[in-house]
């Protein structure tokens, strides 16, 4: 880790007491001056996985950019409960076009701001998993690979959970989506090749990609800071659990997310062009039923013949993760 | 200045004077010239400052279009055909989110099966889209067009179309007179939206808009076509002001005054029609033209004033309403309601087929004895369809037409008289 690490195991918690901290690395969050750009009221589920990580994400980015920021947003969840017209939750310059075009819109934003010479004015562009790796990712692979001065974050919550939760490329094997139902012989998702954008976008070679999750909200607020201080495409990808997509309980969110790190399941590395600069380590690696159980939309996993083959097949996933990473602290088990 | 250049070279110049901030550009058919002189101006700097985008698809473009609109910037992109449709989805968006983008459509058929000359079934497909579509005749009118149009949609609020056809008018050196800067300058303002993205004034575009207000939405966007109804003709006279020239309006009437027959038709056939008129007027016939230049908003009271005294109306179209016939003849009929005339539809120049003047004589000397069928597909090849109709009665198969009946064609299969 390229910053502080402040780890407080003996306490039993995740909470990272902020003034233990180096000022600079204080959160945003914690902050009074936060700019509170996804503000209060909007209409997001209870434990909604998004709406904090788009809160802390674009709160560090206003504080990175100085507060000079513009999103584009595509379609979705986070769309749909931050503007109901004529209410909005923003309090940035902000637009929503369609699903599959934010990165191409955020394209044109930054097209503009260079034309017109405003060079300090940022463009971040954000969507969901569906608007990200399947109908927006020919956009979004346009945008890296001329390398367009963007930070696209995508919240991914593993389906298209606005309407009604469907299998997006992003739905691991074995969930049960309403399209994915657990029924026949291979009830839930199919075990396909997977589609890891993190690691497309880094086959872009764009200058930097990292991974994060709502379970450790200081890292994520490092990513996107570092991201604000570089120029050029950028992609951050934020694991965000869903408690109505997933049946699981609303205060499971960040457990949620902090066992689908420990793992293996989301590897939360950040990579400069093309290559992995740092890795969050597991130090106790967490077998994968833990994560699996709080979810019902695994539950078909663990009925009275729990379907063990599957749950090895999972847990080869994050074993195979775990190798492809070195996510293992040393000395870890 | 006078000069001898391609109908593209000629948009393109027109297109640069208008001081675009923003172009995207996707290779298609026949509109590649236009952004291809266009990115040169750029990559030289003889066009500055202005960011010359090259997208990984149409869709891409008109999103790219969408999001430098939003943020105050003059944005310009081209199309036809696929690409049209490829970008539909951005492309409604574009006027409801009230984006001002002008956009080049070199008219060009859709297919299947797949064809890459000129017809106007991609601008029609978008007549319901909300952007305002302007049909040119020649390629000095398509230039003319383009300076008017970034006028008129910044002036409204609202995205326009210059439709001109393909290969036709983009790839034809013809003689346009291309304006002087100051004249661009003195009738084209600069662009200042009432909002833009900008972290001074933060605002929220494109929200979720439920049945409380979105009636409301959509009849202010009929609306503003309605005031554009004003706009055009007025445009147009000041155009002439400063430019010395007629080109934009609603409609053109052509010999229509005492005309007993008159053919409303759009775009280059325009002029083909106005000659062939000229002869049978000569030969003693009471026929006129009248040219539709602004589709959408369509001029219902303009195209009912010049045709109320005819006796038949011809509309001959390079689009077609499968299942019924006429998308420009509906939109006719709307202006005539209550009037008796006599109406045909002719469907004509699909694909690239030539219109010839020899065609046109023929089917106006039927007209004008009221023998034209209602519908009418001019050269048709009657043999053709026969022979594939024929061998469907014999055994009915699912199955593409269009490789049958090139067999029959035989080698020649791209005939165009």
């Amino acid at each position: 880790m390229p910053f502080q690490p402040v780890k407080f195991y003996q306490t039993g918690t995740f909470t990272v007491g902020n003034r233990l901290l180096a000022l600079e690395q204080r959160s945003v969050q914690a902050n009074m001056q936060r700019t509170n750009s996804l503000n209060s009221g909007h209409r997001a589920c209870q434990g909604c996985g998004e709406a904090l990580g788009a809160r802390y994400a674009i709160d560090a980015a206003m504080r990175a950019s100085n507060k000079q920021l513009i999103a584009a947003n595509a379609t979705g969840c986070l769309e749909v409960f931050s503007t109901p017209y004529p209410e909005t939750s923003w309090q940035i310059p902000w637009i929503h076009s369609l699903f599959g075009n934010t990165a191409a819109v955020a394209t044109g934003i930054a097209a503009a701001l260079r034309v017109k010479g405003r060079r300090e004015v940022r463009v971040i562009a954000q969507g969901g998993d569906g608007g990200t790796t399947d109908i927006g990712f020919g956009c979004l692979s346009g945008m890296f690979e001329r390398n367009d001065d963007v930070l696209y974050i995508c919240y991914d919550n593993e389906a298209y959970m606005n309407t009604g939760v469907q299998r997006s490329s992003a739905t691991p094997p074995a969930a049960r989506t309403a399209t994915t139902m657990p029924v026949g012989p291979e009830p839930g998702n199919v075990f396909g090749q997977g589609k890891n954008v993190a690691q497309i976008a880094m086959a872009h070679n764009i200058p930097y990609v990292a991974t994060a999750t709502v379970a450790d909200l200081h890292d994520l607020e490092y990513k996107v800071n570092r991201a604000m201080g570089m120029h050029g495409a950028r992609y951050i990808h934020i694991f965000v659990p869903c408690p109505l997509g997933w049946g699981a309980a609303s205060n499971d969110t960040i457990r949620l997310a902090r066992l689908a790190r420990e793992t293996g399941l989301f590897a939360v590395y950040e990579a400069e062009h093309g290559e992995v600069t740092s890795v969050s380590k597991i130090r106790k690696r967490v077998p994968v039923e833990d994560y699996l159980k709080l979810q019902r939309r695994f539950a078909h996993l663990f009925g009275k013949t729990p379907a063990l083959e599957t749950i090895a097949r999972i847990q080869a996933m994050a074993d195979k993760n775990i190798r492809k990473f070195g996510l293992l602290e040393q000395g870890g088990q | 200045m006078l000069k001898q250049c391609e109908g593209s070279h000629a948009v393109a110049s027109a297109v640069a004077m208008c001081r675009p901030e923003v172009i995207c550009a996707y290779p298609i058919s026949p509109q590649t010239h236009i952004v291809e002189g266009l990115g040169e101006m750029v990559k030289s700097g003889n066009l500055a400052p202005c960011e010359f985008i090259n997208v990984e698809s149409e869709f891409a473009a008109m999103s790219v279009a969408i999001g430098a609109s939003a943020a105050g910037a003059r944005s310009y992109t081209a199309t036809a055909s696929q690409g049209l449709l490829f970008m539909v989805e951005a492309v409604y968006n574009a006027s409801g989110l009230g984006l001002p983008i002008v956009m080049t459509v070199a008219n060009r058929a859709i297919g299947a099966p797949i064809n890459i000359w000129n017809d106007h079934s991609d601008s029609m497909s978008q007549r319901d889209c909300g952007w305002i579509q302007l049909f040119a005749e020649n390629n000095q009118e398509a230039l003319d067009l383009h300076i008017q149009a970034f006028r008129l949609g910044e002036e409204l609020s609202l995205p326009v179309m210059v439709c001109m056809d393909g290969f036709i008018l983009t790839h034809a050196y013809e003689r346009v007179d291309i304006p002087a800067q100051e004249q661009v300058d003195s009738y084209l303002p600069a662009f200042v939206p009432r909002q833009i993205l900008d972290p001074a004034e933060p605002v929220s575009i494109g929200a979720m808009v439920g049945p409380e207000a979105f009636t409301e939405v959509r009849y202010l966007a009929h609306a503003k076509q309605m005031q554009a109804l004003e706009l055009i003709p007025q445009h147009a006279a000041e155009f002439k002001q400063i430019f010395g020239r007629d080109s934009g309006g609603l409609v053109r009437p052509y010999r229509c005054e005492d005309a007993e027959t008159i053919v409303v038709a759009l775009g280059s056939v325009l002029g083909t029609l106005k000659d062939t008129i000229d002869e049978m007027r000569d030969a003693g016939h009471k026929v006129g033209v009248l040219g539709i230049v602004s589709f959408r908003p369509f001029p219902l009271l303009a195209v009912r004033e010049v045709l109320k005294n005819a006796r038949r109306v011809v509309v001959l179209e390079k689009s077609l309403a499968v299942g019924i016939g006429g998308i420009v003849a509906t939109d006719v009929r709307m202006a005539l309601s209550g009037l008796h005339l006599h109406g045909y539809t002719v469907i004509a120049g699909l694909g690239g087929r030539a219109i010839t003047k020899a065609s046109l004589h023929k089917m106006l000397e039927r007209a004008v004895k009221d023998e034209l069928e209602h519908l009418t597909f001019l050269d048709l090849d009657h043999n053709l369809i026969n022979r594939h109709l024929e061998r469907e009665k014999q055994k009915r198969r699912s199955g593409p037409m269009a490789e049958n009946m090139l067999r029959d064609v035989g080698v020649v299969a791209a005939r165009i008289a």
